[in-house]
């Protein structure tokens, strides 16, 4: 029976059924497997302190959130050569993020459940995110200014928290100062410097401006002075309190408030504490800037570099891919070369993206930014203004990759048109450009914009290419700032992707770094998969339209 | 955006009226008809003009892909012309009266040369025009003369060694200081004395200096010479005791266990650790010279064929091979390998045929392992060792040469007749380490112990040895898109045979989309959890993984037989082709036992883990980043490209066909083997072709899921190199224009024929399929 069962070819098809039922398994896990792991970051996780004790060993109080469990078989543990009792089938093992790098020098923890005698959640343990070092975990003793201390015991914390929210306001500031008032004067500064450069080379090198250079600079240095003597103020206002907190292991720090961006008592947190917590972590994820060589802190730099790449690079594709299909749809005559071409579309689509990125250096960087840069800066010299990676090449580079998914949609939207409408539109006496451009083209929009979709969420998730030709792992400056020209194509940028590669493998603690690696790639993944949704929605809301036209 | 250029205002609403447009549709207002003959021709420029802007903008998809080969083609191409000399000046030896010439040089920017002359006289002229700049003498004492002389190294302007009549020697060192006086360059000779102006007294007895060798080195300098009857070997270190400004030196001798008779030459490498004697009749003698105080004789033996002569010898840039030339004119390389026992042996490593007549001197490159011959034919040839190229041999003058030298950036020659002229030759010889065979073929590289395929661009220090040879990366390349089509064909195939014949529409429509959704996401996130969450889990669960390729089919097939013997009310229920719904929950049941299962199955197995197991009996090595995770990573990205397009040429398949082959009474079954699959054969073949080609290229998951390791190992659980990653890593820190940019733009250029091939033998299947389908 069972051999006609086979022969029926039943089983085959419930092969393959079951092909299609592991592949859409993959999808969904591999999503849901970044979502659940991306969205769990932010939420305070409890403080546990533990009592441990290794064999033969003092007990010893170790205080951290529970990252990980690991479950290892009696049989695994021992060939790695840990002492198994007889009755044990399994190792278990905690990874404990413990914090205090500073003082411990590592951040992690594994720990064997077997060695814990006890395990509490006190209500006074607390977590002081860092500037530097990453979290502190401890219990808040007192507050200090100027070495003194002005609160102790209950007072402490609520002390603690004005002087933090002092100590933000004054760092806020610090950083406005720093990066837009004290940054334009640089940057002006570097201009004057390029100007009497560039006079010097055309030999316009005179008194009179000299002279024009040299007020302007003065003028400059006076403003720089002021800023300077405001920020050694709030510098001096804003080290002057600390806080002082015990560790685990009962030794007493001083934590300077302002390296502190926020404490928090987890285990004391009611639910809507958490979700406030929750919503906070977010909105600095997503708008602050990182620390600690990427590792905490947000991606704004990388949201707004992705997005400004996406955006030049939509301006650039857009008119070529159009264009191209156009000619394939309604000039050219179906034939050798029309073939011709959808063998190049098909080609430039499936060339690896590195090999752009090789392209892009190459013929872009070197040749077209360097002659570039020879013609239009020579005062810059030896500094590249275009002849070195940056933002425009990178936009060039990935409209190139991205030419073929406009092509292609935009084709499939031209073909979908009925013919009658261009043969209406020349009866009624337009050339073909205008029966092009009132009639064809607004009612293929929608293609466009599909194959746009496409070719932006190709972009955004495209790193390869874009790692030799633009892209770093921390830009100083955003591509558009308040100082003329505020559009600075010439600069490298930040990527969303790249930041993924960057954090998740070339981080010096890749353990700390993990979770904000899955939160990056759960916001990549969401922009990417809705900008896919929207193209297909569109791309079948278009298809039902054309066939009512058709019908 | 309709009204913008259009001078006849023709009611832009047709294209939203839809429907109504096609079917005659009434003009809202009647056309204004232009009165001017202006506007008239306008509208057809302006349309002619259109057509040709799109036309260029069409053609321009081909000048793109064009442009992008002969770019790459443009770059990689230096790397195969061949080098080239020309000759740029002549003139007398400059100062000829002060001696035969002992040795040339040239400094850096090639604007002065020195010639050392037998008479103790070193003289400093323009290397273009031969003015003489300076003339110096050597601090020779009185009463003695100069009996040998040699040169330490040539690089970094290195020290030379006049060994005298009376058994003492000094050592000199030319030194070129470059200035800018008025924005110009100018470069002053002068001469220096690293171990001081008084002779050093190397034989007490005082017998003449018959052949001597130095090494001066930072802190410590060697000087092996050899008397009538003894070779003596003398070190001298340079102590920083704490108090004293001026360095104190400590001498060490002794004397080398060796007969003098018939010793040539001596040379001692740049970590003064070896030292290397040769005699006339092609005898080397290797010594251990690490410990000064007892120079250890290590081996003894014949470098030259019976019956020939070593007629020249030098070091290599390293000074880890010696370049021996005999009377034959062949040039052969020795270098230091380490055998079966890890004992160091000399060992010939290959060798150049440069002429038939005698070898007269090599000269080495000074930052490559390139090598200059001259032979007594009067033949000048350039030739690199690791590539085997000979990259020049021209006849420099018509007299026999005397003595000659490469420039330090090997790009001019200065070259002594023996006629008393001086010939300066300027050498174009960019990229002579790349040869057919240095790429692709296996080259026994200095001190390893054979021939073999290495990937090795750069190091840190100046004299290493680039190994470039692509095949570990095609090597790798093959090997990660091998295993990512193992994973990607069949579940695409069979998916896609599924979701276009046998999948309800309904179903269908969800399905596709989730499956394209799959390619599009960022190969980084994959390869980003490839290497952070799936490989460190792989490790865990190696059991598991390959209990899950066997049991769930093995539950979908007991599933699938079990449901013919459900109650038809049951199996009625489920509309028709919705099967792979159903088998979800089936194959994460399967799924879910097969990792439980594995642990006792390892523990009964294995008696252990399975990594442990196939180290210990196996002698298979477990990377945690291997080629499994690699292939499942990627095996993931590909299903999407695999899937659609087989997808769309199954289904496209006439309905005729198949509908005509079950009226005949063949099982569905049946007809997709027989019908469909034999028709949509050519579209799922360049499916399969498109999937490849983009495995071959796929960059971030390979960079981010393997060890990056370029090694040749099959084993599944060994990482490898692709070139597509190969390129992502080091083209960041390729110096522009250098052999090794030019070598990654030919590994971009391999890539891109190779998905060229690909992806146009693809297409004009698919265009073929599309026509055959039309005209069906």
């Amino acid at each position: 029976m069972i051999k006609a069962w086979f022969k029926s070819g039943t089983p085959w098809v419930w092969l393959n059924a079951a092909a299609v039922s592991t592949c859409l398994i993959m999808v969904v896990g591999v999503l849901g497997l970044i979502v659940v792991r991306g969205v769990g970051h932010f939420w305070p996780a409890p403080v546990i302190q533990f009592s441990y004790q290794e064999p033969g060993g003092p007990v010893q109080t170790i205080i951290g959130e529970h990252i990980d469990t690991s479950i290892t078989p009696a049989a695994m543990a021992k060939s790695t050569g840990h002492i198994m009792a007889d009755d044990e089938d399994t190792l278990v093992q905690y990874l404990i993020k413990t914090g205090n790098r500073d003082i411990t020098g590592a951040d992690f923890r594994w720990i064997l459940e077997r060695n814990i005698q006890q395990q509490q959640t006190p209500a006074e343990l607390m977590v002081v995110e860092r500037r530097e070092w990453g979290n502190f975990y401890g219990q808040l003793l007192a507050v200090k200014e100027s070495g003194k201390i002005i609160a102790a015991g209950d007072q402490a914390w609520p002390a603690a928290q004005a002087r933090i929210d002092q100590a933000l306001a004054i760092f806020k500031e610090i950083a406005h100062l720093e990066k837009k008032e004290v940054g334009a004067i640089n940057y002006s500064l570097e201009q004057l410097r390029l100007e009497q450069k560039r006079l010097e080379l055309n030999n316009r090198w005179d008194a009179a401006a000299e002279q024009r250079l040299a007020a302007e600079k003065a003028e400059l240095e006076i403003d720089y002075k002021k800023y300077q003597t405001q920020l050694s103020e709030l510098y001096r206002q804003i080290r002057r309190d600390s806080l002082v907190a015990t560790t685990e292991g009962g030794k007493e720090i001083e934590i300077p408030v302002a390296k502190v961006v926020r404490i928090f008592q987890p285990n004391t947190m009611s639910r809507f504490d958490k979700v406030w917590h929750y919503g906070a972590k977010l909105v600095e994820f997503l708008t602050d800037d990182p620390r600690e060589a990427n590792t905490e802190g947000g991606i704004f730099p990388a949201i707004f570099g992705t997005v400004m790449m996406v955006i030049m690079m939509s301006i650039i594709v857009t008119p070529f891919g159009v264009i191209a299909a156009v000619y394939l749809r309604e000039y050219a005559k179906q034939g050798f070369i029309t073939r011709l071409i959808r063998i190049a579309v098909n080609n430039l689509a499936g060339v690896p993206s590195i090999v752009y990125g090789v392209f892009g250096l190459g013929f872009f960087v070197y040749i077209l930014g360097g002659n570039i840069d020879q013609l239009f800066f020579p005062e810059a010299a030896p500094a590249p203004v275009y002849g070195t990676p940056g933002l425009l090449w990178a936009s060039i580079t990935l409209a190139l990759l991205t030419l073929p998914v406009v092509i292609v949609s935009t084709e499939e939207g031209l073909a979908r048109i009925p013919k009658s409408i261009r043969e209406g539109s020349l009866a009624l006496g337009a050339t073909k450009l205008e029966t092009l451009w009132l009639t064809v083209l607004p009612m293929a929009s929608p293609a466009m914009m599909t194959g746009l979709i496409l070719a932006v969420a190709r972009a955004a998730g495209e790193v390869a290419p874009l790692m030799l030709v633009g892209v770093v792992k921390m830009a100083p400056t955003l591509p558009l700032d308040g100082n003329y020209p505020f559009l600075h194509l010439d600069r490298k940028f930040m990527h969303l992707g790249f930041h993924i590669y960057d954090v998740g493998f070339q981080s010096p603690n890749v353990e700390a770094a993990r979770p904000l690696v899955y939160a990056t790639s759960l916001l990549l993944v969401l922009v990417i998969v809705g900008l896919n949704l929207s193209a297909i929605l569109i791309r079948n809301h278009l298809r039902e339209k054309y066939r009512a036209l058709e019908g | 955006m309709s009204e913008i250029n259009a001078p006849i205002k023709q009611p832009p609403a047709t294209a939203k009226d839809g429907g109504s447009a096609a079917s005659g549709m009434e003009p809202k207002r009647p056309i204004k008809i232009s009165s001017g003959e202006y506007h008239q021709r306008w509208r057809l420029i302006k349309d002619a003009l259109a057509r040709y802007g799109v036309v260029a903008g069409g053609l321009g998809v081909i000048v793109a892909i064009v442009l992008i080969f002969f770019y790459l083609l443009y770059v990689v191409y230096p790397l195969f012309i061949s080098a080239s000399a020309a000759p740029v000046s002549e003139y007398p030896v400059p100062e000829q009266a002060l001696g035969n010439t002992l040795l040339l040089a040239i400094e850096e920017q090639n604007e002065v040369a020195a010639r050392f002359t037998d008479s103790g006289q070193v003289v400093f002229f323009n290397a273009a025009t031969g003015k003489t700049l300076l003339t110096q003498a050597v601090a020779i004492p009185e009463g003695a003369h100069i009996t040998s002389f040699a040169q330490g190294s040539p690089i970094k302007e290195g020290a030379v060694i006049y060994g005298l009549s009376d058994g003492r020697a000094i050592i000199a060192k030319q030194q070129y200081k470059v200035t800018y006086p008025d924005n110009v360059r100018l470069i002053t000779p002068s001469l220096k004395y690293p171990l001081g102006e008084q002779p050093l007294a190397l034989d007490e007895s005082g017998a003449a200096l018959e052949a001597i060798a130095v090494k001066v080195g930072s802190d410590s300098t060697t000087i092996v010479a050899k008397t009538a009857d003894k070779i003596r070997l003398i070190n001298f270190k340079k102590e920083l005791s704490l108090f004293a400004d001026e360095a104190a030196l400590t001498r060490t001798d002794s004397v080398l266990d060796l007969p003098t008779a018939g010793i040539a030459e001596i040379l001692i490498d740049k970590d003064e650790s070896n030292l290397y004697l040769i005699n006339n009749d092609g005898q080397l003698g290797y010594f251990d010279i690490s410990d000064k105080s007892s120079p250890d004789l290590k081996q003894q033996l014949n470098v030259v064929d019976a019956g020939q002569k070593i007629t020249s010898v030098t070091f290599l840039n390293g000074d880890l091979s010696l370049m021996i030339g005999d009377s034959s004119g062949l040039v052969s390389q020795w270098s230091m390998v380490r055998d079966k026992l890890n004992r160091p042996a000399m060992q010939k490593i290959r060798a150049f045929k440069v002429s038939d007549k005698a070898i007269i001197a090599i000269n080495s490159e000074q930052r490559r392992k390139g090598f200059m011959t001259t032979d007594a034919d009067g033949i000048v040839g350039i030739y690199h060792s690791t590539a085997e190229r000979e990259m020049i041999k021209e006849r420099v003058s018509d007299a026999l040469p005397s003595t000659a030298i490469l420039s330090p950036r090997a790009n001019a020659l200065l070259l002594q007749s023996a006629a008393g002229n001086m010939h300066f030759w300027q050498v174009d010889n960019e990229h002579p380490e790349v040869s057919i065979k240095s790429l692709w073929q296996k080259v026994w590289y200095e001190s390893y112990p054979k021939p073999d395929y290495i990937w090795q661009s750069s190091s840190a220090n100046n004299d290493f040895e680039p190994k470039y040879s692509l095949t570990p990366l095609v090597f790798g390349t093959l090997k990660a898109s091998f295993y990512a089509m193992l994973v990607a064909i069949p579940l695409a195939l069979m998916g896609a045979i599924y979701t276009a014949y046998f999948m309800a529409p309904g179903m269908r429509q969800y399905v596709k989309p989730s499956i394209e959704i799959m390619g599009a996401l960022p190969t980084v996130i994959l390869g980003f959890l490839a290497g952070l969450w799936l490989a460190p889990f792989m490790e865990e669960h190696l059991t598991g993984i390959f209990a899950l390729l066997m049991i769930v089919p093995v539950g979908v097939m007991l599933f699938a037989f079990a449901w013919q013997f459900l109650p038809k009310t049951i199996t009625q229920n489920l509309p028709e082709g919705w099967d792979a719904a159903l088998l979800i929950p089936v194959i994460l049941l399967s799924g879910w036992i097969a990792f439980q299962v594995s642990v006792p199955l390892e523990t009964y197995l294995f008696h252990g883990t399975l990594q442990d197991w196939l180290k210990a009996e196996m002698g298979i090595g477990y990377d945690q980043r291997n080629s499994l995770v690699v292939g499942v990573a990627m095996g993931f990205a590909v299903i999407p490209t695999i899937f659609s397009i087989a997808e769309d040429a199954i289904f496209s398949v006439p309905k005729h066909l198949t509908v005509g082959s079950l009226a005949l009474g063949a099982t569905p079954w049946q007809t997709m083997i027989r019908v469909v699959l034999l028709t949509a054969s050519p579209g799922i073949f360049s499916a399969v072709m498109i999937g490849f080609g983009r495995a071959v290229g796929e960059t971030m998951i390979v960079l981010m899921a393997t060890g990056n390791t370029p090694v040749m190992d099959l084993s599944v659980f060994q990482g490898m190199r692709t070139l597509a990653a190969n390129i992502a890593v080091e083209m960041p820190e390729s110096e522009v224009d250098s052999t090794h940019y030019r070598i990654l733009f030919l590994a971009a250029l391999v890539l891109f024929m190779f998905t060229f091939v690909f992806n146009t033998l693809a297409e004009v299947i698919r265009q073929r399929l599309r026509e055959k389908y039309s005209s069906l």
